[in-house]
């Protein structure tokens, strides 16, 4: 399975970035935290509007299973369903940390957006 | 001519403004008020509607039976309002300004425009001067396609008077591209020239001639004036904090109706205005 993190950081020790669109990394890994891809979100950092259906495209066109992060707002979340992603929420933390409570059952899985549209 | 009336800050008085300059010119103007989210130079003209029609965006809809997840739509896209993603293209109709690029590119022809509907454009006649407002619909966020709507109704051969919203923002640069004077309006306190002087900032780079006018000038203090003059901005007209304009305006009423003896000014920031741009002035005659 491909899990795609929200980071602030390159690597899988760095700190979970809340933020979904507008993380400054996003991290591709592995079940067992093996680091695939670090991806540069930096051009979606300051993008005025659409910010998270550009990052859910960018993780739907690497085939990502699931995705781990803080927050996700409505266009993001409309855009992760139709790619089939799942939206695990709430998570801080390192990476690592995050992954073990994937392997734990302990992450809860978004059925709806739960943040606000970023204007 | 099309003389745009704006400020940085609300409240100023733009619409004040904007209104008694169009009654005193009468069958020679036409009133355009492009605030769409909160038009009120209703209030003070009382006009008869005559004609409303619906605006619309046109918005990208996909058939998927004839899609290929080729993507084009997708890269031209500036806004994210279509994206191909997994095994399906998404629409985002609510970020769409409407450009057209993705369905003219579709090498399918999948994609056809859809009307999203953005408000209305209502015109009729406030007495014997040409009214034309815009209405945003409640709910709605994309301004700027409405203002251009409400544009389109410009009667070149009237002084065409454009009532802006205010800021400094895409809906005040859409109002004000295309005229050929801007009338600032503001109050000499530290929050109108606060407002101003951002106003004045966004609006200079359009390369419009500007002026001033003084709002409630006899409050405050002389930082407005003394900004005007380093920026070699024209101070056209000062209205003092005047009790019968007040209390005209708490009942709705124009100010050159409160006060006729302001009609002559009125008709002179025009001259003034048609000297400094170099046009010949419709209000002079009168």
């Amino acid at each position: 399975m491909k899990i795609a993190v929200t980071s602030t950081g390159k690597a899988v020790e760095s700190a979970i970035d809340p933020r979904f669109g507008r993380a400054p990394f996003i991290l591709i890994v592995d079940d067992d935290c093996n680091l695939i891809e670090a991806i540069d979100n930096s051009t979606n950092v300051n993008a005025f509007r659409g910010a998270g259906i550009q990052a859910a495209k960018t993780i739907a066109d690497r085939k990502v299973d699931m995705l781990l992060t803080g927050r996700c707002g409505p266009n993001a979340f409309t855009a992760l369903g139709a790619a089939g992603i799942k939206v695990g929420i709430e998570q801080s933390g390192t990476i690592r940390e995050a992954i073990e409570r994937v392997k734990k059952n302990e992450v809860s899985f978004a059925d709806k957006p739960n943040a606000e549209a970023h204007w | 001519m099309i003389v745009a009336v704006a400020s940085g800050k609300g409240g100023t008085g733009k619409t004040t403004v904007a209104t008694s300059l169009a009654l005193v010119l009468e069958t020679r103007s036409q009133i355009l008020d492009c605030d769409v989210e909160e038009p009120n130079c209703h209030i003070l003209l009382k006009p008869t509607i005559l004609a409303t029609d619906t605006v619309n965006l046109p918005v990208p809809s996909v058939d998927l039976e004839k899609c290929t997840l080729c993507g084009k739509c997708g890269e031209v896209c500036q806004f994210s309002a279509i994206v191909p993603i997994g095994k399906t293209v998404i629409a985002f109709p609510e970020l769409c300004h409407g450009c057209g690029a993705c369905s003219m590119l579709c090498p399918e022809e999948a994609i056809h425009e859809v009307p999203r509907s953005l408000g209305v454009v209502e015109t009729g006649m406030a007495g014997s001067v040409e009214f034309v407002q815009g209405r945003i619909r409640i709910g709605e966020a994309m301004a700027p396609p409405l203002i251009r709507a409400v544009k389109t109704r410009i009667d070149s051969d009237k002084l065409a008077i454009l009532d802006a919203p205010p800021g400094a923002s895409c809906p005040v640069i859409t109002t004000v591209k295309g005229a050929d004077f801007v009338i600032m309006v503001t109050e000499p306190t530290p929050f109108g020239l606060n407002d101003l002087v951002i106003a004045v900032e966004a609006i200079q780079g359009l390369g419009i001639p500007m002026g001033v006018v003084i709002n409630r000038s006899d409050i405050g203090d002389s930082a407005v004036k003394d900004f005007c003059h380093n920026k070699g901005l024209p101070l056209l007209m000062e209205v003092p904090h005047h009790r019968k304009i007040a209390e005209g305006y708490a009942k709705g009423a124009p100010l050159i109706e409160s006060m006729p003896e302001y009609a002559h000014k009125f008709r002179k920031l025009t001259d003034d205005i048609s000297m400094i741009i170099g046009t010949p002035s419709k209000g002079s005659s009168l």
